[in-house]
């Protein structure tokens, strides 16, 4: 009896994570913060802004900034084709659009399952991961998406708020 | 079993704020002297809401409090009383307590109680006093009384079944505490009289949902996507064989139509009649002439003229500035009007209409014009720079200078200064503007000219490079392909253009924002002519493509505020494109200017 109660409560425990790759990394975040996968089209360009932020799409009447990490970490090849990939986050009040390599998979994680990131070089700064995860035989960077996107380092939300 | 009250209590406020703005209305339109029974009535009817529903709800202080206010309305009603102008003034301020006591109740704080035992006792008193001296009055209304107070009973319990009429009867006093008329579902009239009264009371609340504005937000953004589907549906077949094809092309263009009605309908959800804002001032007028001992009459015209429910918020503050000081600074003394030769009751009219695509809001006082001679005083005073001989124009915008009041004296009304600064930027802020008239003696003209809504703009299409940027069609002065010339360069101010032997500071949008043009030679592009808030600036871009309405969508929702970008809108190609904050690319432009001077 105890055994099975402890499975569900493990069951009720285990969050869904999406993963994605940059360059030669893995990267999972919470899937509950995902809108939306989408191609990457029609970007309007915004005048005087860093490299990574490509510009304002139209999501269905809301204009949403899309911001490509392959440049805001200078991982992989910056390439825009049919190919690329385009995740659409939900952030609390804010949508933003993240441009990655590829989307790959859609796992479950136990909390206990994901390991503190030891302070490694990270191309990430370590106050924005949860952790490392083992996905099979990879490992991927379990990111906090939400504290990573609003943060002062991305530019996307006037610094008042922020502070 | 706990029944949680709060979502009753929030109904309960919203319901009685109502009533009481009701309330105020019906007594502000109170011919003193000639009272309608029927608009006494009425008053009664929502005071008694008001009671019924806060003894429901426990709210045992306002219950008292309109309890007295009911008593007096009471004999009110029955003509026991004739109705007198302290006792208006006791109910105003009555109203003006029961909102405090609502707002006290809604955030949990307290009220004094002093005030409202005061209140309470005034009330009583005016009800008690000399119910005889109108001796008359009280003979001929002891016949309808008995009439009337069966009759009244009704009113309040026609809404019970019928068979605990009877008991009730007696003690209909304190029954009213839980009935509220217009809550109750049965309806079970004994009078048809009462019934057609209820009926009319009725009828506004049946006819109008509340409805938060993000929902209409929403549906007004889901009738852009629907729009710009539908040009994206044109485009792919615009290829089809129309012969062949011909039930697809009558389709798209049906539908072409009903999404351009949809849109227009949805769009005016959004437009409420100014009478929002309107209709609070003729209690300001009633209160501050009171005051002042003025006597003025407040003409309101155009109450119907609709608006964006934005707008309306953000010009309630202006014009009741611009209405105090119409009544403060425009309108004389009864004494200096007699002897002026004009009517002793100053007039003050405030008109709204629409003027082609904008709409103008005007206020008119007859008093004694603004004073060119202590304006032009004033500004030597205050070291304000005019030209030589200025034009009155001139001379009038004096007035929207800070700090600037040539009241003699500064009453807790109007004077200090401040005000007239604030309502030119608060309509500034509305892309609207401020227009003056005044003749000495003869009074004063304000009008208020502002866009229709908030949310579309008339825009000019124009690109520089791959990027396309919409223009506010009213900034545009003309456009032009300047000749070599008429180009300069000012060493340290950048380059300026010759337009009819004026000097425009030559703005490259390219450079500003930062992008690849098509063009970098100003003789091979366009210079638009645009008036900014720092004067008269050309922009220099590649191409202008068309004119254009486009709903303006805020970058800031998702994004941060960017320079020079005043908002972004969506294309019917379903592309973003950003709208031009003219101002501040002047600024940006002469402050690279002044960097590269000083570098």
């Amino acid at each position: 009896m105890t055994r099975v109660e402890e499975s569900t409560t493990k069951q009720t425990e285990t969050e869904e994570f999406l993963t994605f790759t940059l360059g030669s990394e893995e990267y999972a975040i919470d899937i509950l913060k995902v809108q939306e996968i989408r191609g990457y089209d029609a970007v309007t360009k915004i005048a005087n802004t860093p490299d990574y932020i490509k510009g304002v799409i139209n999501m269905r009447g809301v204009i949403v900034p899309v911001v490509d990490m392959r440049l805001k970490f200078h991982l992989g090849n910056a390439t825009y084709d049919q190919f690329t990939v385009m995740i659409i986050l939900n952030l609390g009040q804010r949508i933003v659009g993240m441009v990655v390599d590829s989307v790959s998979d859609v796992i479950a994680l136990n909390p206990e399952e994901i390991r503190p990131a030891p302070d490694f070089g990270s191309t990430f700064d370590t106050q924005y991961l949860i952790g490392l995860a083992s996905v099979g035989e990879r490992m991927a960077i379990v990111v906090d998406i939400e504290k990573l996107m609003t943060s002062q380092e991305m530019g996307l939300i006037d610094q008042i708020i922020v502070s | 079993m706990t029944i949680d009250l709060n979502q009753f209590h929030k109904v309960f406020i919203d319901e009685a704020h109502e009533h009481l703005g009701n309330m105020e209305q019906l007594l502000l339109a109170l011919d003193i002297k000639n009272a309608n029974l029927e608009e006494l009535n009425a008053i009664f009817r929502a005071a008694h809401s008001i009671k019924g529903g806060s003894g429901t709800f426990g709210f045992s202080d306002i219950a008292e409090l309109t309890h007295a206010l009911e008593t007096l309305l009471d004999k009110l009603r029955k003509q026991i009383l004739d109705p007198t102008e302290q006792m208006v003034s006791a109910f105003l301020e009555c109203c003006d307590l029961l909102n405090d006591m609502l707002q006290a109740h809604q955030s949990g704080n307290e009220v004094d109680e002093s005030s409202i035992q005061t209140m309470r006792l005034r009330l009583l008193e005016l009800a008690d006093s000399d119910a005889t001296s109108d001796e008359s009055a009280f003979i001929s209304s002891i016949e309808s009384s008995e009439e009337n107070e069966g009759f009244g009973f009704f009113v309040d319990e026609k809404t019970l079944p019928a068979a605990q009429e009877k008991s009730i009867k007696e003690e209909a006093d304190g029954f009213g505490f839980f009935v509220d008329e217009s809550e109750l579902p049965a309806q079970k009239t004994n009078t048809v009289k009462s019934s057609t009264k209820q009926e009319n009371a009725k009828a506004p609340a049946e006819s109008s949902i509340r409805v938060g504005v993000e929902k209409v937000d929403q549906l007004i953004n889901l009738v852009g996507e629907l729009v710009i589907t539908r040009s994206m549906l044109a485009q792919s077949a615009s290829h089809l064989d129309p012969v062949q094809f011909e039930a697809i092309h009558e389709g798209l263009v049906n539908l072409e139509r009903n999404s351009r009605d949809l849109q227009e309908s949805v769009m005016s959800i959004r437009m409420l009649p100014i009478n929002f804002v309107f209709g609070r001032f003729p209690r300001l007028v009633r209160d501050l002439t009171q005051k002042m001992n003025k006597k003025v009459r407040l003409k309101l015209v155009g109450e119907e003229t609709e608006l964006d429910k934005g707008l309306i918020e953000k010009l309630s503050d202006p014009l009741t500035h611009l209405l105090r000081n119409s009544i403060d600074h425009g309108i004389e003394t009864p004494e200096v009007r007699s002897a002026a030769g004009k009517a002793e009751e100053g007039t003050i009219t405030m008109s709204a209409s629409h003027q082609g695509g904008s709409i103008l809001v005007q206020i008119i006082d007859d008093g004694a014009g603004l004073n060119r001679e202590k304006l032009l005083a004033k500004a030597r005073e205050k070291n304000i720079p005019l030209s030589d001989n200025p034009s009155d124009k001139e001379v009038w915008q004096l007035i929207f200078a800070a700090g600037f009041s040539t009241a003699q004296q500064v009453t807790d009304v109007s004077g200090r200064g401040v005000g007239m600064d604030v309502v030119q930027k608060n309509i500034a802020e509305m892309k609207g503007q401020v227009e003056i008239e005044s003749v000495a003696g003869q009074g004063t003209t304000i009008g208020l000219r502002l866009p229709l809504t908030l949310a579309i703009l008339d825009g000019m299409t124009l690109r520089v490079g791959s990027e396309i940027f919409i223009m506010p069609l009213t900034r545009i002065l003309e456009s032009l392909q300047p000749t070599h010339d008429q180009l300069k360069t000012v060493s340290g101010q950048g380059r300026v253009v010759q337009i009819r032997g004026e000097y425009l500071p030559l703005i490259a949008l390219y450079q500003i924002l930062n992008l690849e043009p098509e063009v970098i030679d100003p003789e091979k592009g366009i210079l638009v002519v645009v008036e900014s808030s720092s004067g008269k600036v050309a922009l220099f871009v590649d191409e202008l493509i068309a004119q254009q309405q486009v709903v303006i969508k805020s970058l800031e929702t998702h994004y941060r505020k960017v320079e020079g970008i005043s908002g972004a809108t969506i294309m019917g190609d379903g592309r973003v494109a950003l709208i031009l904050d003219i101002d501040k690319l002047a600024k940006m432009n002469s402050q690279v200017a002044s960097s590269e001077r000083t570098g």
